[in-house]
């Protein structure tokens, strides 16, 4: 499946498209299938979202789960503050399916 | 310290309503992300994986207690209650909304701080070493130096976009904790023979995915002629450094490539040039910036003695102070590596007990360091006992300056949008594997150094043993290296082999360590052991 994610303008928060809005929470996220693009291209246009992307995600039993770990400890928050966790509960090293890179996740230059 | 003058305060104030106008027109969609990015960049604010980051520049790694206390009170005010120290001797809050980022820095230009040229293609924080001013050891105060070139290189309209970012050292002693061979410009003071006033100037160090070591191009610059001299440095790269190709754009490649003799002949041909602009400052400015470092009104005639009875005590005195210039003072470093601890991380009340214990014993002056510690560069030896019970109460007391668990580590995957593994786990595991203060001693020193990818945040490059975290097919996987330094003995570290999980590079360490203690020669420090025996001890005990 594809999930389509991004960021609040705002606050930064990093958010997933639910089919009607944006949640704070993966397992609200739905499955976009070729849909994502025209999704983000709408909504970054409107302000609810920015630099939204589309990942790859394979359904468990809990939810959508991103293929990357990349995308899982974006959705569980940092690992080494529990107490900023928002879903603490992600299996964060736990690959779902098999990797594929998400080429379009935007990236900030260089960090240090 | 420097204190800004009019022109100072005007070019920051102007810029804090510029970047406010930029952020209200980004958030009425009046402007779009790819527009505005390059703005937020040239104000220090990223987006990164969970929230926006904003990036504080602290000159040459030295501020007061005003200040200080400025960004314990945006730590609790705008962050989620922390500051993370860098290895630029920058300070980032992880947890920054955009909408407040104009606020947040109107408050910082009140305390003359600002958070410039933190990112983007340009000539960066002037770094330096900690212990300028205080340090027995040096020739001279780095700092008056450093100032001068934040002030040349502040908005200098030609370097705004550089091929590539720009880093630049500034020491005076002839230890280096700046690691200035590992910098785009190294600058060393030193007196020629005839007492000249001087710099030894280094071009083309550098870590990330191409780590090399600066090439000395000029063994002795007049001082009068520093300014002059950088420039010709940076107008030789700008206008031949490679522009195509973001992995060959910083200036290592360019010496690399054209070989540090004709780089050096381009430069002195430049500086010919150059030199006719009049771009040195007349002595009167050099003058008025550095009456602003003259050394504090030190007392005569202190106590040297300690009680050392408190064994807790006597430690952190033998490791984590430093001898002064001045009689019966120290130079105390604030460890921000506790066991389990994030390397770096200070709360907002940790970062206020520190700017209290600057303003009370330290003659209001703090230093960052780029290992990621706090200084306290001028303590009277009798205070040390009240110092350091402060920090025993704010968990800031950990004695392990340049052990084992005194790790620099990158923020990584945890934070980090273009990391590839996460840092700071690896980092917490090993503090705690190491937790025993006797046996972290009796290790001695050893430098240890995480990066979570290839950009070489976490200098592991420099580490007496490095970690870069790497993605293996979606996993995240640890490769060891050895025997790098960013000292004056500046070295690169080797790969020594296949890569770990996060538990086994743990493992490996550990592994490494007790090789070293089976191997080592009185007085030696693992570098110094892995240097006269080689890899092969280590990695039989390693990969069995």
């Amino acid at each position: 499946m594809k999930i389509l994610t991004g960021q609040n303008l705002a606050s930064g928060d990093v958010v997933w498209w639910t089919g009607s809005g944006w949640s704070l929470h993966l397992f609200d996220a739905v499955d976009v299938g070729e849909t994502g693009a025209a999704i983000a291209a709408t909504e970054e246009k409107a302000l609810r979202v920015n630099v939204p992307y589309v990942i790859d995600a394979v359904q468990t039993a809990d939810g959508p789960m991103p293929a990357h770990i990349k995308d899982r400890i974006r959705a569980a928050g940092p690992t080494v503050h529990p107490a900023f966790a928002i879903h603490p509960e992600i299996p964060i090293l736990k690959t779902p399916a098999r990797h594929q890179s998400n080429a379009d996740a935007p990236s900030e230059v260089k960090a240090n | 310290m420097y204190r800004y003058d009019t022109y100072d305060q005007a070019l920051v104030d102007a810029r804090v309503a510029d970047f406010g106008d930029q952020v209200a027109r980004r958030l009425s969609g009046e402007m779009s992300e790819d527009q505005f990015k390059p703005l937020r960049l040239m104000n220090g604010l990223y987006l990164q994986l969970h929230a926006y980051m904003l990036r504080v520049a602290i000159p040459y790694g030295t501020l007061d207690s005003r200040q200080m206390r400025m960004l314990g009170s945006i730590a609790r005010d705008y962050d989620r209650g922390y500051g993370h120290f860098t290895t630029r001797q920058n300070l980032q809050f992880n947890w920054i909304k955009l909408e407040d980022t104009p606020e947040i820095l109107a408050r910082l230009a009140t305390v003359e701080m600002h958070a410039i040229q933190t990112s983007g293609n340009c000539i960066r924080n002037i770094s330096s070493d900690q212990y300028a001013g205080a340090a027995a050891d040096e020739v001279g105060d780095p700092r008056p130096w450093a100032e001068l070139l934040r002030q040349w290189s502040s908005f200098h309209p030609e370097f705004s976009y550089l091929p590539r970012k720009f880093k630049i050292a500034v020491i005076g002693a002839e230890q280096d904790r700046a690691a200035i061979q590992l910098h785009d410009i190294g600058l060393q003071m030193r007196r020629d023979d005839a007492g000249e006033l001087g710099f030894r100037v280094l071009v083309g160090g550098g870590m990330g995915r191409t780590p090399m070591i600066g090439s000395v191009i000029r063994d002795f610059i007049p001082a009068a002629d520093l300014l002059s001299y950088v420039e010709a440095c940076l107008r030789v790269y700008n206008r031949y450094g490679r522009r195509d190709n973001i992995y060959k754009a910083r200036i290592k490649i360019l010496v690399h490539e054209l070989g540090a003799p004709e780089y050096a002949r381009q430069v002195e041909e430049e500086w010919a040039h150059v030199k006719t602009l009049g771009l040195d400052p007349p002595q009167a400015e050099y003058d008025r910036i550095a009456a602003q470092f003259a050394p504090p009104a030190f007392a005569e005639g202190l106590p040297t003695e300690i009680d050392r009875s408190d064994a807790g005590f006597a430690h952190w005195v033998d490791q984590n102070t430093a001898a002064h210039k001045a009689a019966g003072y120290a130079i105390v470093t604030v460890s921000l590596k506790p066991t389990g601890g994030i390397p770096g991380d200070a709360t907002a009340d940790q970062i206020d007990l520190i700017a209290d214990l600057a303003e009370r014993y330290s003659f209001d002056e703090i230093r960052i360091t780029h290992s990621q510690n706090v200084v306290l560069p001028h303590v009277q030896q009798q205070d040390l006992r009240a110092i350091w019970d402060a920090l025993v109460a704010a968990g800031l007391a950990t004695a392990n300056l340049d052990l084992v668990t005194d790790i620099i580590a990158c923020p990584g995957l945890d934070y980090c949008s273009l990391a590839n593994a996460r840092s700071i786990p690896v980092a917490q595991k090993i503090t705690e594997r190491f937790a025993d203060p006797d046996r972290q001693r009796d290790i001695g020193e050893l430098k240890l150094k995480i990066s979570g990818c290839i950009n070489a945040c976490g200098h592991h490059h420099a580490g007496h043993i490095g970690i870069l975290g790497v993605d293996r097919k979606g996993e995240e996987n640890y490769q060891l290296s050895f025997g790098g330094s960013a000292a004056e003995d500046t070295s690169i570290a080797k790969i020594i082999g296949p890569g770990f999980s996060e538990d086994g590079v743990v493992d490996a360490v550990e592994k490494a360590v007790e090789t070293y203690r089976g191997l080592r020669e009185p007085g030696e420090r693992f570098l110094d052991t892995y240097r006269r025996v080689g890899l092969q001890p280590f990695k039989a005990a390693i990969y069995g």
